[in-house]
């Protein structure tokens, strides 16, 4: 019972963006992962990118409050790996028998398919966000993301006072909000 | 102008900033035109949308640092690693475009040579085999899901020890005597679970990894010895096409399995061995394989990885060694003693099952 409350800690300090304990995750299962993508035609490269992407699904999962992991942590990473490395053999014509030494999986697929909308959702914003331009893109990444104050970024991007800094803020949000639902309608 | 007033105060009545009159009014306006509603929700969905937008840069952002540190220290590597030796490392890399060349048209040729004796010489497998025991993953599971039955005999378990490996295994003597595979017991100690659940605590009396046969003894106040056996364990060789059957643990609860004898070796023709055509599982490690008869004709102990059903069983007359060389090193304790008599040969195949079936034990070994 020792180890499933220490699964919860590292679970809770991953949802917290704890960089302590993601990098007691990453000294705990990376190289596990990168055995297996190497032994299937992986490069390093790719055991690192599918790490990210596993351990980011598993921050969102964190996340929702409501998340029990049914399983360890380290089968729950190992199984996330192996579904998406072999989907991604599968896309690339390089699908040969995946080779493991019966290391238990558990089914990820429904979790894999909300990662893969929310990762549909990051890339839209992501483009929305760059095709905005300056100084929209950053005026709203300090007032949104970094939650700076209006008269901060006012003094900061040289507006005259925090009122006119407001109204290019909404100004930019408008046009965001049109570039992000032109595709995320779509995306749906 | 307008619709910029209309954001602030969609914004300020999402974040909570409103007082409860201006909120009322607010919401009555937002329930009598639809557009309003509309502009709120779809806000609210950007914000939130937004807000994840972050948090996931954010974390990625840490997940490469993260990743890029360890790398710095050494902790992951993202290379080959080329170890030691000052002057090997400079000459290898002065020299690693010509290897690399020189080695890959040698690959080219060896490819083209063996591809050419592949195809002259009778088709050859390069499968490998896989061991049947099962995974430390897969015994914490089973340790889940039986936990209710083990809380209520009380686990037989000493405190703070660690499933390593496990397997099924099957009696050989009534005393106590059970025989798996060594592959199963990776731990230094073992408990075997019977058909109804119930836990015995094992020494491992003896581990012979050459033949991959090992023998537990059930030391436990609990256990109840069996006069006599159902079945007998068989000396001579078995022919092919004799139909067989296995009861084995590949989860948690007993399970039948049932094939015939293709081969009279094992893999890469392994004369300790049989070939068996039936399907097994992780867990299936150390499963008795019993004839018609009901004889032990062997001990099922891996399976090749790439071809379905293919399977290797140790024949049982290496069990009549390790037997013997238990008997012979062990001065003053008892004797195993074998039975050669099977006295369920006329029995339906049911009324078999359910005479063998409590003499084939979950098999787990922990270490401390």
């Amino acid at each position: 019972m020792k180890s499933t409350s220490n699964e919860q800690v590292l679970l809770k300090g991953l949802a917290a963006n704890d960089s302590f304990i993601i990098e007691q995750l990453y000294k705990e299962n990376f190289s596990t992962i990168q055995a297996f993508i190497l032994a299937n035609n992986g490069s390093y490269d790719d055991a690192k990118d599918v790490f990210q992407e596993a351990m980011i699904t598993l921050y969102e999962k964190a996340q929702s409050g409501s998340f029990v992991l049914t399983c360890q942590i380290k089968t729950y990473v190992y199984s996330v790996c192996r579904r998406l490395w072999l989907k991604k053999l599968q896309q690339l014509g390089r699908f040969s028998h995946p080779v493991d030494n019966l290391e238990e999986t558990i089914s990820v697929d429904d979790d894999l398919e909300e990662h893969a909308k929310h990762d549909a959702a990051f890339a839209i914003m992501d483009r929305a966000l760059k095709s905005l331009g300056e100084p929209c893109k950053s005026l709203l990444e300090g007032y949104y993301l970094q939650k700076m104050d209006m008269q901060a970024l006012a003094s900061e991007f040289g507006y005259t006072n925090a009122d006119n800094a407001k109204n290019q803020k909404y100004k930019c949000l408008m046009r965001l909000k049109k570039l992000f639902f032109a595709q995320y309608n779509i995306g749906e | 102008m307008e619709d910029l007033i209309l954001l602030e105060t969609i914004e300020k009545y999402l974040s909570n900033q409103m007082d409860a009159q201006e909120k009322i009014a607010f919401e009555l306006v937002r329930k009598n035109t639809p557009d309003i509603d509309q502009m709120v929700v779809e806000h609210a969905m950007l914000l939130q949308q937004m807000d994840q937008y972050s948090m996931v840069k954010s974390i990625k952002l840490t997940l490469a640092q993260t990743y890029q540190n360890l790398l710095e220290h050494g902790e992951i590597s993202n290379t080959i690693e080329v170890s030691g030796g000052g002057k090997v490392i400079q000459l290898f890399n002065k020299y690693k475009r010509v290897a690399s060349i020189a080695a890959s048209v040698g690959g080219v040729i060896a490819l083209f040579i063996s591809g050419l004796a592949l195809y002259l010489s009778p088709a050859s497998h390069n499968s490998q085999i896989q061991q049947l025991s099962n995974d430390i993953a897969a015994i914490k599971k089973s340790q889940q899901y039986q936990g209710k039955l083990i809380n209520e005999v009380k686990s037989k378990l000493p405190a703070g020890v660690k499933f390593i490996s496990g397997g099924s295994g099957f009696l050989i003597d009534g005393k106590g005597f059970i025989v798996t595979n060594a592959h199963v017991i990776k731990g230094t100690g073992a408990i075997v679970v019977d058909n109804t659940g119930k836990e015995y605590v094992a020494e491992i009396a003896l581990l012979d990894k050459v033949k991959d046969l090992a023998i537990l003894k059930i030391n436990d106040p609990d256990f109840t010895s069996k006069k006599s056996l159902p079945y007998s364990i068989r000396k001579s060789t078995t022919d092919l096409g004799e139909e067989i059957f296995t009861l084995g643990y590949p989860r948690n609860e007993i399970v039948y399995g049932t094939g015939y004898l293709s081969a009279r070796s094992g893999y890469e023709g392994d004369s300790l061995s049989y070939q068996l055509q039936m399907s097994a599982n992780p867990g299936n490690s150390g499963a008795p394989v019993f004839d018609n008869a009901g004889e032990v004709i062997g001990v099922l102990s891996t399976r090749e990885a790439q071809l379905e059903g293919v399977v290797f069983a140790l024949k049982s007359n290496n069990i009549f060694k390790v037997v013997n060389d238990y008997n012979t090193s062990n001065e003053g304790g008892k004797d195993i003693k074998i039975s050669t008599r099977s006295n369920i040969s006329r029995m339906s195949r049911k009324n078999q099952i359910a005479t063998l079936e409590s003499c084939v034990y979950y098999v787990k070994s922990f270490d401390k």
